[in-house]
């Protein structure tokens, strides 16, 4: 009978070790960075402002440094943004010194391609229209997101390079077989791919790699007190999209944020963690999903994620 | 269900860092369990969160299912979870103190093949999962059979509805006789055997008071102590995929290294050109390396100024692969048309993308017999031996040697469909 020792460290912050598992992501995440960028004729690399899309763009820097990104970063803008972190997305492209493009949900609307939901409620799912239409406008072939396998059982069935056709559709059920390291990136007129880089690694993974490379994150994803109502079983942020309804209670309370995106559907979790390590060890012990915490947009049904993906979402 | 037991220490720990990445695909025929075993041992070692677990009931419920479905946990589409059966593989991770593991829950259905060969061809183990009551299908032959074709040299054989099989030793060395056998016709090194049952959960993560003849390791622990290869051997090769122009003139090279032990100053050729030159440094982002081991994304600089691009592959002057302009190779066929001589495809092998023609197919294997009987063309799903002449020279190693050098995929003009995975060399099979 094998003993399997107990691990003394589980839990705390380790430094990965040449030969870790990061750095086994980290080198197949480049591999399919430059892979993109060499089979695709225009790709563009999504970016949030959240911690997925920050590890992103610092394997971008470790796949294409010291030249320049040969692709440009692309923001879908849903009008409704938590300011920290439009701040930190403009702060890091100024660093970089590459370019941004921003498409706005705004745009679709004033240009009526989209109708606005009521006051309030989420445009997280407006977001597949404005991509779709920035896809069609810069002719982009590829679009590099940093979507992650285990955020949802729909995403866990997703290539890393995953063929959307000429509607923007993905048909789960007749995905190209996609063997060893031979991604394949052949598209005709009209059809573009997703690529998900950071498809292997789990949230866990993210903060450990956040921790190692001494990354920089919006301040909202470390606690601090902020004005937050009840709503739907999450606490969502007061501000300009989200007031009280009557009955409901505003409390200032210590939260953080384990996603970060359309400020009318992202909760927030209660937690004293300030600090890298603290979240690491938070979410290492944490017994809800980063989807289930804090996108309300995933709970109408079992299969949200997979309806809107089969529409063109991320 | 059981809970945990303490004394015995829970193996999977979601908590964990992990150190070592293992990766493996959970493979069988259709009904045999596959979908139920990966939940069950996620929700037993405690992997499923809270809402992941009420989702799970919930789904189950609104299906009239008397018990909560653990194949859900896997089963990630809308069809797969009304048909009750998995379409394509889907990705799930756990973490052990030791280990991260990455797990490929792949489909058993015949016609989609193509998506356990994806699971399957990153893999450096499988769970071969057996109806204990029924013993190997066709398709859990083939199952095994385009495993080992693919590289992977261990099989943990998961023997499943043991309960149903009222816990028979018989029934259970009756599968690991076949298994085994099987295996070791098809080259593999090491076969572990575990007795489950995935729907109560015996033997998966905990073991249990049925089958007291066996005294081996749960589903888990066989996990855990299975070697992971050590960063594979072989001779370094690096396909060149990007070039990166430096801001002060200049270039480097760039792209994911296999093989082991690249050095600066060591001679190495371009191929397919023959130029030679040096290795003057290997850099990652985080700067020079004294020496390289793959799978590690490098950028390379050398001596002297060749015209080198995508496509081609820089490898030791003293340990060349083979430039050819015909490949023979193994075929796993996934076209709805057949492959036979004459037909044109895209080949993408390495880096790089070049047009090809299939000049013969000198057999196909059977898979229940495992030997290889005479066929001139492949239908969908076979498995065979064909001849392919390239417009552009490969730089190809027999798969053995190099997953990385020694595969290629087939490419559908006009559909761009992925049809076939290339492995180069004849089937390592014996007789």
């Amino acid at each position: 009978m094998t003993t399997l020792e107990h691990d003394a460290s589980r839990g705390r912050v380790r430094r990965s070790r040449p030969g870790s598992h990061l750095d086994a992501l980290e080198s197949h995440s480049i591999f399919v960075l430059r892979e993109v960028a060499a089979e695709c004729e225009r790709p563009a690399l999504l970016f949030s402002g959240g911690k997925d899309s920050a590890v992103l763009l610092r394997l971008a820097e470790k796949a294409f440094r010291p030249a320049r990104f040969p692709f440009p970063i692309l923001h879908v803008d849903t009008g409704h943004n938590f300011p920290e972190a439009l701040e930190f997305r403009d702060r890091r492209v100024a660093e970089l010194g590459e370019r941004l493009i921003v498409a706005s949900v705004q745009d679709s609307i004033d240009a009526g391609r989209v109708a606005d939901v009521p006051p309030g409620s989420s445009r997280n799912r407006l977001q597949s229209v404005t991509l779709l239409d920035a896809v069609a406008e810069h002719g982009f072939d590829a679009l590099i997101g940093g979507a992650r396998r285990d955020e949802d059982k729909a995403r866990a069935k997703e290539r890393v390079l995953s063929f959307r056709d000429a509607l923007g559709g993905w048909d789960p059920r007749n995905q190209r077989p996609e063997l060893w390291h031979l991604y394949q990136g052949e598209v005709g007129p009209g059809e573009h791919l997703r690529a998900f880089p950071l498809s292997d690694w789990t949230e866990l993974d993210v903060w450990q790699y956040v921790a190692r490379e001494g990354l920089e994150l919006p301040s909202i994803y470390f606690a601090h007190r902020r004005l937050v109502v009840q709503r739907d079983g999450m606490l969502l942020a007061v501000g300009p999209w989200v007031q009280p309804r009557p009955g409901e209670q505003v409390e200032e309370a210590t939260v953080r944020f384990r996603t970060v995106g359309d400020a009318t559907c992202t909760g927030a979790v209660r937690s004293d963690a300030a600090s890298v390590e603290a979240v690491i060890a938070e979410v290492a012990t944490s017994r809800v999903t980063e989807r289930g915490a804090t996108r309300a947009d995933d709970r109408f049904s079992e299969s949200a994620m997979e309806d809107r993906k089969r529409e063109g979402y991320f | 269900m059981s809970g945990p037991d303490p004394a015995r220490g829970t193996v999977l720990d979601p908590t964990s860092a992990g150190t070592e990445l293992l990766r493996l695909a959970a493979v069988g025929a259709v009904d045999d369990g596959k979908s139920t075993l990966i939940g069950r041992l996620l929700h037993d070692s405690r992997q499923l969160l809270d809402d992941q677990l009420s989702a799970l009931a919930e789904a189950s419920q609104r299906r009239g299912l008397a018990e909560v479905d653990l194949a859900f946990v896997t089963d990630g589409l809308r069809a797969e979870r009304e048909q009750g059966i998995t379409i394509d593989v889907a990705y799930r991770y756990a973490a052990t103190p030791r280990r991260k593991l990455i797990i490929a829950d792949c489909p058993g259905h015949v016609q989609y093949t193509r998506n356990m060969a994806t699971g399957s061809s990153t893999a450096e183990l499988v769970v071969l999962v057996v109806d204990a009551r029924h013993g190997l299908r066709e398709q859990t032959r083939r199952h095994l059979c385009i495993a080992a074709l693919l590289g992977v040299r261990r099989v943990v054989v998961a023997a499943n509805k043991m309960d149903l099989a009222g816990w028979s030793e018989e029934a259970f060395s009756s599968v690991m006789a076949e298994v085994t056998s099987l295996a070791r016709r098809l080259g593999m090194e090491e076969v572990v055997g575990v007795p489950v049952s995935a729907l109560h959960g015996d033997w998966v993560v905990e073991p249990s008071g049925a089958a007291s003849w066996y005294s081996g390791p749960t589903l888990v622990e066989a996990l855990e102590q299975a070697p992971v290869d050590e960063a594979a051997g072989g001779p370094a090769r690096l396909p060149v995929q990007w070039v990166v122009r430096l801001p002060g003139g200049g270039r480097s090279y760039a792209g994911l290294l296999s093989g082991s032990g690249l050095r600066p100053g060591d001679a190495v050729v371009a191929l397919p050109g023959g130029l030679t030159t040096t290795i003057s440094s290997i850099r990652t982002f985080d700067g020079p390396l004294e020496e390289a081991s793959g799978p590690l994304s490098v950028t390379v600089h050398l001596a002297d100024d060749l015209d080198v691009g995508r496509g081609d592959l820089l490898a030791p002057v003293a340990e060349p692969p083979t430039v050819t302009s015909e490949v023979e190779a193994t075929v796993c066929w996934f076209g709805t048309k057949e492959l036979a001589p004459g037909q044109r495809y895209r080949l993408k092998h390495t880096t790089r993308t070049t047009r090809a023609v299939v000049r013969a197919v000198s057999g196909r294997l059977d898979v229940n017999r495992l030997a290889s009987e005479p066929a001139g063309s492949l239908a969908p799903n076979d498995i065979g031996l064909a001849t392919l002449a390239v417009a552009t020279p490969l730089a190809v190693d027999p798969y053995r040697v190099s997953r990385a050098t020694g595969s290629f995929i087939l490419i559908e003009e006009g559909t761009n469909a992925t049809v076939g995975a290339g492995m180069v060399g004849p089937p390592p099979i014996g007789a």
